[in-house]
């Protein structure tokens, strides 16, 4: 036997003793720094120091002999909402550990989650305010910082008005700080506010809305575990949201689930599914229209479902019965037994999910996409249940809550809109008079216009001004934790950020804003904290909201998001009015008196029973919630309550209603959680109801369909005395002569909900989901080829929209298509784009995180092995992609794999730093460069945006490919 | 005494690589150094497998018959250390490890590598347990505060799973039951002389 044991117990003293000063008295940054400066001096005699030492001698271990303090947060990277557990000594954040109590993740992380530690080390965060002064990077005080930038804005504001300033906020956020920022850009007085949403699920949230009524997952991760039939499609979970993973492939071996991906790659996802289905990119709707025809021809639909909720499915059967098999096989490339079989089990072996993410959203016919997949859930009655439903991954950590709370140029908070009742709505939670915030606005008619999305800003920065619906073009942009490679056609935006007269970038990292153009002045940068440096609420994607705790104090000069709009809002003269509905503490309003006022106003999305301390309550009690149902247990203080109160959670927060873990589903009471499809597009539509026939939820005492409700509708009901005299005075206020027309959404005594809600009845209505949405191009879904296609044979037959005009300027759509005949012979190869699980968006924070990068150290490109052959490349050497706008090319290194069919190259998104073969890392402030630079795929990617939301086309472009 | 072993479920393994941020993130493992790597077998085909792979703490460790100076131990879990003060950097316990545990903080021949670095199943090394001394050169030590290591307690899908090799095996035992597929116990045959009968 080879087996030698020795007792290691034995604690040596050579080196021992020379390392055990450092840890006298615990350090903190500043005084480590001080005494590893001095420890070094005192051990360089020791020669074999370097060599034995695993790490450098940073924060240390835990001194057991001072007490640690745990402190809960949230991951800052995915959508999942993964509990992070910091144990913080001195002021630093010295270890993480397992988060066993969070129902969401139960102890575990991906490698972005079990590295965020890293984040509030920061060695390559902003440290300092900095400028631009002819090309140098100057470090200024944060005053100083202000006092320019403001002074800048209001100059812009006085020659061109508040529209030229694109306010571009971030999923990062908490809840409180994207409300803030929203409430900010509404107070000075533009609609031009947008965020990650708009390249991420914008589509979703808009056309899914116009089917169900909300555009959210309508279940949630946990509840992944009760399906039999899983569908992803469009997505690569095991990297964009590994957690969930934990949830689809439990649920996948306990019910020995059928879990099928649908995706132009052989995806990390693929390679643990029962079957894997290949289709070329953008043909989306042809499949999901061909497993219909399937699904009809053998009738496996759920005939009651749709005949008591479904409004329109006669439409949809005329679209589909064009989808026979073989035209589906000619447009996708699925082969049609494979079709067949896949629709059969998704519509037979239910419960059935179906899952997407950015494969369906980023195209030119996102909305219609998603509408398509809803139609498939709706027909094969898989909404409203446990196991079945849309279960949409959102991307950034807080997305979900940044989309609900307005970020967004098409509305105000909780989808209000930006109409004359929205304004006043919203205008009375603030306490400020209607009117005045109409004189904030260059206009009352660009009030109600929705504002300049990120995907076009640097069109309005760049075209002729006659070609904009508004004053002026864009002049400044305030970037506030977002990267500057995360829209398409960056050549593009590069001369955008050129030509503007003001960039600040506030953020955490200085972001390739700060080094993706020629820039030498008139650009700041301003450090601001991570989440994990702020207190808040954050909203997963499955609408749980969670609350946490600052890890650590602020780092460097960082501050928080809550403290740059208060003291922006000072400079430009509006905090007084912007802030007196909250507490202040020093230069920044605290999260939990922001949290209360959106309980006040974003009522119509069930925002509002989720008060501060509630949200505590449940992050203290994580551990008695149920990991599938996310119910309280019984006789625990969250009994009966759904984890993190998902919205809705209506009414006030005395009310205890216990938010809805899975949307629409009748078999609840509403006060439990309950509910049914939304009646937000009348009652009636060409003579045939709108309204629920036969179905309602559990509970309610009007059994069929009802609209949503107002004060007429109580008062027809006989309900209205119901009401207490202070709701009814409350009402009669905002009525204003005309109570009969206020609704739920815009009562701020609740009373309304709270009546609805003793009767059984949701109070937003119950209607049908549209399987015909008349108010969107396309009312059904119908395929169109990607505005650079390779099969310009479908072209005639499946062509884009036509021109039009949207957000403020020209939106082209088939004059560009027309080009996909002379550039398809060229770049024949399929271009789409993804994630890596090691970085999150952009990747400048994740770039920037020493354990991420070692990872992931090269920007490449996924090549085909035929293609690659046809080409010389070999893999692993440096290839040219080159794309078909712009003269556009990269240099990047070749992945030779299988994983992308044959005419398909991939991309992962979160590279940045260089730019068409050139190195820019000394373009950024010194000692903020990510450790990992790299070209950006969205060099390459081009014009194409959906007609509803402008959301960008990043997943089906032309490229071609040669040997560098 | 409990039998430590490492069991990955290349089943449920996603290439998610938090077990090996988690290990950098709880003992600082400088750059180029990888306690824990995960492997992908046939990738971007059909059949595509992850494996999460580091020391496996062999019950009959390679490494430790072939080390010239001694500098291994077994540790009553049956853990195996070493004890980077007598390590000479030579090299050989890399050639004779078959998982590729071993790593060097250098190149280069005739002992020049540096002291071997590995996965100490988050139980530090031979000093006295938690101390300054002994997060220096190897780590925190996870199992002395009665933790198990921390790549397994953080792995995204429970496909890595650390603990008491007799508990770890039922565990997993019961999932292939469940599920009814089950690719093995990789690597336990070689570590362990053993496997995982289902």
């Amino acid at each position: 036997m080879l087996i030698k044991r020795s007792e290691g117990a034995t604690a040596r003293q050579r080196l021992s003793a020379a390392y055990q000063g450092l840890s006298a008295g615990g350090l903190d940054r500043r005084s480590f720094l001080r005494q590893a400066g001095l420890a070094t001096t005192g051990l360089a005699t020791l020669g074999t120091l370097n060599l034995s030492t695993a790490r450098r001698a940073a924060a240390g271990p835990a001194d057991f002999g001072q007490p640690v303090k745990v402190v809960k947060n949230i991951c800052t990277h995915c959508s999942v909402g993964c509990t992070v557990t910091a144990e913080v000594q001195n002021g630093v954040w010295i270890g993480q550990e397992p988060s066993w109590e969070s129902p969401i993740n139960r102890g575990t992380h991906c490698a972005k989650g079990a590295s965020v530690r890293e984040l509030t080390h920061g060695d390559r965060r902003l440290k300092y305010p900095m400028k631009l002064v002819d090309g140098t990077w100057q470090r200024l005080s944060w005053d100083q910082a202000i006092s320019e930038i403001g002074d800048k804005l209001l100059e812009i504001r006085q020659k061109s008005g508040p529209d030229s300033v694109f306010w571009l906020g971030s999923a990062k956020f908490s809840n409180e700080g994207a409300y803030l920022m929203r409430k900010f850009a509404a107070f000075w007085g533009t609609n031009t506010v947008d965020h990650q949403a708009r390249i991420c699920h914008s589509t979703t949230v808009a056309g899914v809305a116009n089917v169900f009524g909300y555009g959210a997952q309508t279940n949630s991760y946990n509840d992944i575990r009760n399906a039999r039939t899983i569908i992803i499609m469009g997505g690569n979970p095991a990297e964009a949201h590994p957690i969930s993973m934990q949830h689809v492939l439990t649920g996948k071996e306990q019910n020995r689930a059928n879990m099928i991906v649908i995706d132009p790659r052989f995806t990390r996802t693929a390679a643990h599914a029962t079957e894997y289905v290949r289709l070329r990119p953008g043909t989306d709707i042809p499949v999901i229209w061909g497993m219909l025809w399937h699904i009809f021809e053998n009738g496996w639909e759920d005939k009651e479902f749709i005949d008591q909720r479904v409004f329109g499915m006669d439409d949809v059967r005329k679209e589909v019965a064009k989808w026979n098999p073989a035209e589906v096989q000619r447009v996708s490339g699925v082969p049609p037994e494979q079709l067949k079989r896949v629709a059969q089990i998704f519509a037979t072996q239910k419960p059935s999910t179906l899952v997407w993410c950015m494969g369906a959203t980023q195209k030119t016919v996102g909305t219609a996409n998603v509408r398509a997949y809803a139609t498939l859930l709706m027909a094969t009655g898989n909404v409203g249940r446990p196991g079945t439903g849309a279960n949409i991954f959102r991307g950034h950590t807080n997305v979900q809550g940044a989309t609900d709370l307005g970020l967004d140029t098409t509305t105000l908070p909780a989808y209000y809109g930006i109409d004359e009742s929205a304004w006043r709505h919203w205008c009375r939670v603030w306490d400020v008079p209607y009117d005045w915030m109409v004189s904030r606005f260059a206009s009352k008619k660009l009030m109600e216009t929705p504002g300049i999305p990120t995907t076009r800003w640097f069109d309005a920065v760049l075209l002729p001004k006659d070609q904009l619906e508004q004053p002026d073009n864009l002049r400044a942009m305030i970037a506030v934790g977002h990267g500057g490679n995360t829209v398409s056609r960056m050549p593009e935006a590069i001369k955008g950020m050129e030509k503007l007269d003001l960039l600040v970038v506030a953020d955490p990292h200085p972001t390739n804003l700060s080094s993706m153009s020629n820039r030498r002045d008139n650009t700041y940068l301003l450090p601001i904290c991570t989440q994990f440096e702020c207190a808040g609420s954050r909203t997963a994607s499955n609408r749980s909201l969670q609350w946490y705790e600052p890890v650590v104090q602020p780092i460097f000069e960082s501050r928080t998001d809550y403290e740059l709009f208060y003291r922006l809002a000072e400079k430009l003269g509006f905090a007084q009015e912007m802030f007196k509905t909250m507490e202040v503490q020093g230069k920044a309003p605290t999260a939990e008196s922001i949290l209360r006022e959106i309980n006040r106003g974003a009522i119509s999305t069930g925002y509002s029973g989720q008060s501060p301390e509630r949200l505590k309550l449940h992050m203290q009690h994580q551990a008695d919630f149920d990991v599938v149902t996310l119910r309280g247990k019984p006789g625990t203080p969250v009994a009966g309550e759904t984890y993190g109160l998902p919205w809705p959670c209506w009414g006030s927060p005395e009310m205890k209603h216990p938010g809805s873990h899975i949307l629409y589903n009748t078999n609840l009471h509403v006060k439990e959680g309950g509910g049914t499809f939304r009646a937000r597009f009348g009652v009636e539509r060409n003579g045939q109801t709108l309204l629920a026939e036969g179905s309602y939820s559990k509970g309610s005492e009007i059994t069929d369909g009802y609209p949503e409700f107002t004060v007429a509708v109580l008062k027809r009901l006989g309900w209205y005395d119901e009401l207490t005299p202070r709701e009814k005075e409350i009402i009669a206020r905002i009525g204003e002569g005309n109570e009969d027309r206020v609704s739920w959404s815009i009562d701020l005594s609740f009373g309304i909900i709270r009546v609805a809600m003793e009767h059984g009845c949701v109070p937003y209505g119950n209607a049908k989901a549209r399987g015909n949405a008349w108010n969107l191009p396309d009312p059904v879904p119908v395929h169109r080829e990607p505005i650079y296609t390779p099969r310009t044979d479908l072209i005639a037959q499946y062509p884009t929209l036509d021109d039009r005009r949207a957000f403020r300027m020209p939106h082209l759509g088939k004059s560009v298509q027309q080009r996909s005949f002379q550039v398809a012979p060229n770049f024949p190869i399929i271009l789409t784009s993804g994630r890596l699980v090691e970085y999150e968006g952009g990747g400048e924070e994740t770039r920037s995180n020493r354990w991420l990068a070692e990872l992931q150290q090269d920007m490449f490109v996924e090549i085909n092995t035929e293609d690659a052959a046809a080409r010389g490349v070999k893999d692993g050497q440096f290839v040219w992609v080159d794309g078909v706008e712009n003269q556009a090319k990269v240099r990047v290194k070749a992945l030779v794999t299988d994983r992308v069919g044959r005419g398909v190259a991939f991309m992962p998104f979160h590279f940045g730093g260089w730019y068409q073969g050139e190195d820019r890392r000394g373009y950024y402030p010194p000692g903020t460069d990510p450790i990992v630079l790299g070209e950006s795929v969205n060099t390459l990617t081009t014009y194409g945006y959906d007609p509803v939301t402008a959301m960008q086309e990043t997943k089906v472009t032309l490229c071609q490919i040669r040997a560098a | 005494m409990a039998r430590m072993k490492f069991l990955c479920d290349s089943d449920r393994c996603i290439e998610c690589n938090a077990c090996v941020t988690a290990c950098k993130n709880e003992h600082e493992v400088p750059w180029g150094i990888n306690r824990r790597r995960v492997i992908t077998l046939n990738d971007g085909k059909p059949g595509e497998r992850s494996i999460s792979m580091a020391c496996m703490h062999c019950t009959d460790a390679p490494c430790q018959a072939v080390c010239p100076v001694n500098c291994f131990y077994t540790t009553a879990d049956a853990i195996v250390l070493h004890d980077k003060d007598l390590c000479i950097g030579c090299g050989y316990c890399f050639y004779a490890c078959p998982f590729g545990a071993p790593q060097y903080p250098r190149v280069g021949n005739f002992g020049g590598r540096g002291k071997m670095d590995k996965c100490t199943y988050c139980a530090g090394g031979p000093q006295a347990d938690n101390t300054e001394a002994e997060y220096a050169q190897y780590g925190a030590n996870r199992i002395a505060e009665g933790k198990l290591p921390l790549c397994a307690e953080m792995c995204s899908t429970k496909a890595l799973l650390a603990g008491d090799g007799d508990i770890i095996a039922s565990i997993y035992k019961e999932r292939v039951q469940v599920r009814g597929y089950g690719a093995g116990a990789w690597g336990w045959r070689t570590a362990y002389r053993e496997t995982v009968g289902v």
